[in-house]
């Protein structure tokens, strides 16, 4: 008996003015002890499906028409008592934030036994007994000991683990896996799979995986469908769509995942959606208002960033005397090189230190110990704050959220015009609004985008806005803080491309901070690879994939989701620039 | 947290020290106490000795070490317009102002928290606006013109309850309580509704917000997909996360009744502190004003210190020490 059935389903947000179709056409098939996977970009209706199915669809959505059966017996439009009785029982649910999916003000016990009671006839010692063999099955080690702590005492991947023995608390027999490790690690991420992949065999559980990431796809799912604009594009078994794709779309989708294989000199576009690159001016920076005062001297020996022996401590727990106070380590002993005009990459898991060297670098935080040399200068050693900006103008930083990043309440204009005012970089008003529409242009927004405000862009968009901003001072030195992680793939090779075209042009230095392996390939020069506040090892990029010399980086390189047997056609270019880098 | 505690007792050590240097210069900066305390016939040789004896002629920082010595025992001299010991009159009207303040915090809290939770449930049910209207009313009508509008409605139109005073009271000695009868329960009623009604209202729009911030939250959204009940949902885990919060205000809120509880004591003639206070005022009594500033603060201080350590109870993530 097929486990899940959705049938013909149409989901549809109504407005006030008009509806919102958010899926439709939706046909899907689910055996037990299968994984199927939904992909797409966000906003391709892959979590409406999953929340369509659970019946927790955000008022005012609703199923307008189709069907979802589950083992034979519909359960669209159930009455809401009837419909709590499969919530949690046959249906689980798994979210993809495990920081925010846990109550922080219970044990973990008190929110498994809560469940377990809701769903099994069990006694209150019954039920914690249930409770300590589920956080054993999901891999907790010592669960008699962690079912007394609270969710903030766990780390990101124990947390999930948690959130993924709740879900299995009342013995589904379907479970819905909204991004379950989007927000995680790439070693947790793999840990978690494998979990996943284990625990549907052994119990035959049919699963739903809904994700924007192939890897995850490749890697654990049966049967994929891929969704563009609230419609099933395609879908078949999962080796079969990724390898012979036949869809323009999914082809696209595919190509666009970086690569960790090959070193590409430039991203592929989702052409499908994109259409082609946005048509961007290139400048000649030699009379371009960007080229002026480029007259950089020389730095030492080459190097434009010299990082020596640098320490940086937070207080972790105020103490009444300084010096009782307990630190974190959170950069210890570090030096590096950045040279002139190459991208420098630095990788490695949350917590490795990375952002907390990207940010000291910047003068955000104050290192405990050792020395930042930037252009010839000792940063460090420089207490005046107006004599260090001279440098501050130099470097720029582009952010990881395009969000939280821009000051929502400022029109573009001002946004982009506040470092040229702050650094007197113009003469008369005329002057910084000319300048400022002249940046937007290069960065493929047009001259109108100063009128607007932030928040009628996309996230894409807005990093466009962050990018022109950190150029706006002219600088030599960008830092870019994981700047496309949260972005789609296919907003991210244009991002990434933009980047790199501008790098071109400006002759600009980068820091390159991401957790994503393939990205790092494809952007940066050389690599410093992280863990723990420590660097492993730093190398040519190239060297560094090829022949790992830290083991570390070995590891880092061996959980990278396999995708050797994804299509690579319709990328004809890309092939051509590959096979030439290859030479 | 044995070292956050012994931080708020610098804080609030800090925090009575100033009040006590407030209070201590009044007494030498809002006229002379000495003609306060005796008629215009008294020779100039009399108030000179009245002045030794008062100790008003030794230097400043001696009188100031005095009054906080004073103050510790809970000594505040003689008021000028009573002639008897400040500590005994704001001891005779100290339970009074307690018990109304506590009925009235009560009752912000029964009849607030629950209709906060109810108007973030149902935002949009036709009771929620009703309340919300309501609320409306009470935080924009002054205490006074609700109190009086009770007093016509309750006591002058329908007779049942009484306009002014405590009813019949119960003396234990070291404290005397109204609410061990009828009457004094009638009496409390209208007075601890309109000392509580524009905390109530206030109490009710932040539970309301902070319920409706706390529904859109993952966690609630992963409790219905458990299939837990309703009732778990909203009451065990929405509602106890609204709490930090609603603490803090309402801890604030029972300082300030207790404090502001003056306007309403003079509206139904309620005999506690407040109405001492301002009688003390009209006739510039200056050691009554004096100890009931120290007493304020002293409320203050120890209610802003059981809110700090509620949030412990309350916020399991606060607890550094239990960390693993």
């Amino acid at each position: 008996m097929t486990l899940l059935k959705i049938d013909d389903l149409k989901v549809e947000f109504p407005g006030r003015h008009d509806t919102f179709v958010a899926v439709e056409n939706i046909q899907l098939e689910l055996e037990p002890g299968q994984i199927y996977g939904l992909v797409g970009e966000s906003g391709a209706g892959k979590s409406t499906i999953g929340n369509a199915v659970i019946d927790l669809l955000e008022p005012p959505g609703r199923v307008a028409a189709g069907h979802i059966a589950l083992d034979g017996t519909a359960i669209e439009n159930l009455p809401y008592e009837k419909m709590r009785s499969i919530r949690g029982r046959r249906i689980g649910m798994i979210f993809q934030d495990p920081l925010t999916s846990l109550n922080p003000l219970y044990t973990v016990e008190y929110q498994l036994v809560e469940t377990i009671q809701t769903h099994l006839k069990l006694s209150e010692v019954e039920a914690a007994a249930r409770a300590i063999e589920l956080l054993d099955q999901v891999g907790i080690p010592e669960p008699e000991v962690r079912v007394k702590h609270y969710p903030h005492q766990f780390s990101g991947g124990m947390r999930q683990r948690v959130v993924i023995a709740l879900a299995l608390c009342g013995e589904p027999e379907l479970i819905i896996a909204d991004e379950p490790t989007t927000a995680l690690d790439v070693s947790i991420q793999a840990q978690i799979l494998d979990l996943i992949r284990s625990l549907c065999k052994q119990r035959q559980v049919g699963m739903v995986i809904i994700t924007h990431d192939m890897g995850v796809i490749a890697d654990i799912t049966d049967n994929v469908a891929v969704m563009y604009h609230g419609k099933i594009v395609e879908k078949g078994p999962t080796a079969k769509i990724l390898s012979t794709p036949e869809h323009p779309y999914t082809k696209s989708l595919i190509s666009a995942v970086p690569r960790a294989d090959l070193r590409l000199n430039r991203f592929p576009m989702v052409d499908y959606i994109e259409g082609p690159e946005p048509t961007r001016s290139s400048f000649d920076v030699s009379t371009h208002w960007l080229g002026k005062a480029r007259d950089f001297s020389a730095s030492d020996g080459g190097a434009l960033v010299r990082v020596e022996s640098l320490s940086i401590k937070f207080v972790t727990q105020r103490s009444i005397l300084p010096s009782r106070n307990k630190l974190f380590t959170a950069v210890d002993n570090v030096s590096f090189e950045i040279r002139d005009g190459e991208t420098f990459g630095l990788v490695g898991e949350s917590g490795s230190g990375k952002s907390t060297i990207a940010r000291s670098i910047a003068g955000l935080y104050r290192p405990a110990s050792g020395s930042i040399h930037f252009a010839g200068g000792n940063l460090t050693a420089i207490k005046d704050e107006k004599q260090l900006r001279p440098y501050r103008q130099q470097m720029q930083m582009i952010f990881q959220d395009p969000f939280s990043s821009l000051n929502s309440r400022m029109r573009v204009l001002d946004i982009v015009a506040e470092p040229i005012r702050f650094h007197k970089l113009a003469s008369s008003r005329a002057e910084v609004v000319e300048i400022v529409e002249d940046l937007l242009e290069h960065v493929g927004l047009g001259r109108a985008a100063a009128k607007r405000f932030p928040h009628e862009f996309s996230g894409g968009q807005r990093q466009r806005i962050s990018i022109a901003r950190a150029l706006a001072t002219r600088p030599r030195f960008l830092i870019c803080d994981e700047p496309t992680s949260a972005l789609d793939v296919s907003i991210q090779a244009q991002i990434l491309n933009l980047l790199k075209d501008l790098q071109d042009e400006l002759g600009l230095t980068m820091l390159f901070i991401s957790h994503d392996l393939p990205v790092i390939r494809q952007m940066c020069d050389r690599v410093a690879v992280m863990r723990h506040g420590k660097i492993c090892e730093i190398a040519e990029t190239e060297q560094l994939f090829e022949e790992p010399g830290h083991e570390y980086t070995r590891h880092l390189l061996d959980l990278m989701p396999k995708l050797e047997n994804l299509s690579r056609e319709g990328l004809d270019v890309a092939d051509e620039d590959a096979a030439r880098q290859s030479q | 947290m044995i070292g956050f505690i012994f931080k708020r007792f610098i804080q609030s050590f800090i925090v009575m020290f100033l009040v006590a240097l407030l209070a201590f210069t009044m007494f030498n900066f809002l006229g002379d106490p000495v003609n306060q305390m005796v008629g215009i016939d008294t020779t100039a040789a009399d108030r000179e000795a009245l002045r030794d004896r008062l100790g008003l002629n030794d230097p400043l920082l001696v009188q100031f070490g005095r009054f906080v010595s004073n103050a510790v025992q809970f000594e505040f001299g003689q008021s000028y317009q009573h002639k008897r010991a400040v500590s005994g009159l704001i001891l005779d009207r100290l339970p009074a102002t307690l018990e109304l303040s506590m009925i009235a915090a009560i009752f912000t809290l029964v009849v607030g928290v629950p209709m906060g939770v109810y108007t973030g449930l149902h935002r949009d049910s036709l009771l929620s606006k009703i309340f919300m209207t309501i609320s409306l009313v009470g935080v924009s009508l002054p205490t006074f013109l609700i109190g009086i509008l009770l007093i016509f409605v309750f006591s002058v139109q329908l007779q049942w309850l009484p306009s002014f005073g405590r009813g019949e009271v119960i003396d234990f000695g070291f404290w005397s309580t109204g609410l061990l009868t009828a009457t004094g329960w009638k009496a409390i009623i209208m007075p601890a509704v309109t000392l509580g009604l524009f905390q109530m209202t206030l109490i009710m729009r932040l539970v309301r917000s902070e319920m409706l911030e706390v529904l859109r939250s993952d966690y609630i959204k992963f409790a219905r997909a458990r299939g837990l009940a309703s009732r778990a949902i909203n009451f065990g885990h929405a509602l106890k996360n609204t709490l930090v919060p609603v603490i803090t205000i309402a801890g604030l809120q029972l300082g300030s009744l207790i404090a502001f509880a003056i306007i309403t004591e003079t509206v139904f003639q309620w005999p506690g502190m407040g109405l001492l206070f301002l009688q003390a005022i009209q006739v510039v009594d200056i050691p009554i004003m004096a100890a009931y500033l120290m007493l304020i603060a002293f409320f203050f201080v120890m209610i802003n210190m059981i809110v700090d350590l509620l949030y412990y109870v309350v916020d399991p993530r606060l607890r550094v020490d239990a960390t693993s």
